[in-house]
């Protein structure tokens, strides 16, 4: 920076300004000026206590808040903020899920914080600089890439959702879970930063007989699933970035594989092998864990794509609306296939349909959220969404669902959610 | 600079790009790619070794009984599934899925053994010892004889009862 700017040359010492060019001496003289001037002026300043609460003001305008800085340099949010992922009760705490909660979050995108989890072996710590991507098997060049390599590589950066293939499984024979959280909470929307695997296959060079990528993870389960190469060529994607930052460890840190409107399982996390193949290798996970029985008893394979689906978010179940008035109906649409075109809400189980308004347009294998207005009388309603892709695919029934496939499909739900508010004010999970 | 001048130097710019993205990653040497071998269902890839139905009930009584039970029933307390039993059942209201009445390949069971098991100590066991655990549970399973020997030519020829289970997804309808 120069010298010579106007307001620099009187006293650059004292501009606070030029500290972000010398970070640690410019915070400890910060920190001496400021003990300095308590010394001298007596004021109470906020500090945390152990638990990182701090203590609320009578009045925030009569006392300066906490100091800059107090945070450590990486913010967290407000005490008062507690939606959680929530863990359901399980045998495993290495092989179990957490939940997003749905209903408490605003806009389009989950706080990485709240992403949900579905993990195989737990969650490993791994060291960047020892991590690394081999891509190998039916290639000119089998190659290894580093993070430093792959943060070098052109990128691009993406909205999608991902949702575990297990999403709302609960809800098959009857009206199940109590929350959205427990029906929809294994769904979550990011934006994610990496390099097409396209590039990487430039790199290598495919042999012509390649016809699947067998995708590897660096975690304990090692776990492992064979992608069709067209869709790795397509739209893959290797991530090394979510909502602006590193990828969570919970979400594959330092790379993971995203596929857009894939199962959950399918984006490998801890990415560290990726090998051509003629012909899928039959992992565990696709043979014995992710096929969706069918009543005959015979069961379909590489189910990959997440049908169109939508909940209701607000009011949705366990709330309780405080008396008849004015409601925003808020929720979230989705499809694995493309863009949502079209969402319809039902305030009567399904007799009539209203067109909700989408905040934003709608991306391509993105979560949109939809709202409309509603005024409660009172009186026992039934909410209700569904919503159509731009395939023409419509979401379809439960009854429909069970029709076509059963009760033993287990995964790959994808029904509309009704939700019943009672004349108090009580908001369940009910049938249409 | 003319503007057809300033398009042919970006162009040239462009196309040194294009050339420069082909030297990234280092060449791996085959043998570092060892560590990543996964075990399709023709067997390529299996290492050498062997393991009886009589060595893999030791190996299981070890390593793999305190999850997944002493007769292979699966525990609940601790997530371990059944590994056996279910055949006949998976067009029932109550399908039981297991290596005997679901899974399709016996090397499956082998690659995931070897990978990930036992969940406490994944990748622990020897080839020897996969081969083994994984005739005794497929022995337990009636799948294969209660004296019977797997090796990587024997395993890949097992016949699942399960094999022809499964079909490609037919969405969209």
């Amino acid at each position: 920076m120069s010298s010579k700017e106007p307001g620099r040359e009187a006293a650059p010492e004292a501009c606070a300004c030029r500290e972000g060019m010398f970070p640690r001496q410019a915070l400890s003289r910060r920190s001496l000026l400021f003990a300095a001037g308590s010394a001298a002026l007596p004021v109470r300043t906020a500090a945390a206590d152990s638990t990182g609460r701090y203590e609320v003001a009578d009045d925030p305008t009569k006392e300066p808040g906490r100091a800059i800085g107090a945070d450590g340099g990486y913010g967290a949010r407000s005490q008062f903020e507690t939606a959680a992922r929530l863990v359901p009760p399980g045998a495993n705490p290495y092989t179990a899920t957490s939940l997003t909660p749905l209903a408490a979050l605003t806009g389009n995108l989950t706080p990485s914080g709240l992403h949900y989890e579905r993990h195989h072996a737990g969650v490993p710590t791994i060291d960047p600089a020892r991590h690394s991507l081999v891509v190998h098997g039916l290639v000119d060049q089998a190659k290894r890439f580093t993070m430093a390599d792959i943060r070098r590589m052109p990128s691009v950066t993406r909205k999608h959702f991902i949702e575990c293939s297990g999403n709302t499984a609960s809800e098959w024979a009857r009206p199940k879970g109590k929350t959205v959280q427990l029906t929809h909470g294994l769904l979550s929307t990011s934006e994610w930063t990496g390099v097409p695997f396209s590039f990487f296959a430039r790199q290598v060079g495919l042999k012509a007989e390649g016809a699947w990528v067998l995708a590897e993870g660096a975690d304990g389960a090692v776990m492992t699933r064979s992608i069709p190469l067209d869709k790795m060529m397509r739209d893959a994607l290797i991530v090394y970035g979510q909502n602006g930052e590193a990828i969570r460890p919970e979400q594959g840190y330092p790379l993971r594989l995203v596929l857009p409107g894939y199962e959950g399982n399918t984006h490998i996390k801890w990415l560290q092998s990726l090998q051509v193949s003629e012909t899928p290798f039959m992992s565990r996970e696709e043979t014995s864990k992710y096929t969706d029985l069918m009543a005959d008893g015979r069961a379909w394979q590489f189910v990959f794509e997440m049908d169109a689906k939508s909940v209701i978010t607000f009011p949705s179940g366990d709330m309780r609306l405080p008396g008849p008035g004015f409601y925003e109906i808020r929720g979230l649409a989705w499809s694995g296939r493309g863009r949502v075109t079209r969402v319809e809400v039902s305030v009567d189980g399904g007799k009539s349909w209203a067109p909700a308004e989408f905040e934003g347009a709608p991306e391509p294998i993105c979560t949109v959220r939809f709202k409309l207005p509603w005024t409660w009388d009172g009186k026992p309603a039934v909410l209700t969404s569904r919503c159509q892709d731009e395939t023409g695919y419509i979401q379809p029934t439960r009854q429909s669902l069970v029709a076509e496939r059963g009760l033993n499909a287990y995964y790959h739900y994808n029904g509309v959610q009704c939700w019943g508010v009672g004349p108090d004010g009580s908001v369940a999970n009910v049938a249409a | 600079m003319s503007p057809r001048e300033a398009w042919l130097t970006l162009g040239l710019a462009l196309g040194a790009c294009a050339a420069d993205a082909q030297d990234f990653g280092a060449p791996v040497a085959p043998a570092e790619l060892a560590r990543y071998a996964a075990i399709p269902p023709s067997g390529v890839g299996l290492p050498n070794g062997r393991g009886e139905v009589e060595r893999g009930r030791a190996v299981y009584a070890d390593k793999c009984a305190a999850c997944h039970g002493e007769n292979l029933q699966g525990v609940a307390e601790t997530g371990g599934v059944a590994l056996i039993g279910g055949r006949g059942t998976l067009a029932s209201a109550k399908p039981l899925k297991t290596v005997e009445s679901y899974w399709p390949y016996a090397t499956t069971l082998f690659d995931y053994v070897r990978r990930a098991m036992p969940m406490n100590a994944p990748g622990s066991l020897t080839d020897d010892e996969v081969y083994a655990v994984s005739a005794y549970i497929l022995a337990s399973g009636h799948v294969i004889a209660p004296d019977a020997a797997l090796d990587e030519n024997t395993l890949p020829k097992v016949e699942m009862p399960n094999r022809y289970g499964f079909y490609r997804d037919p969405r969209p309808k």
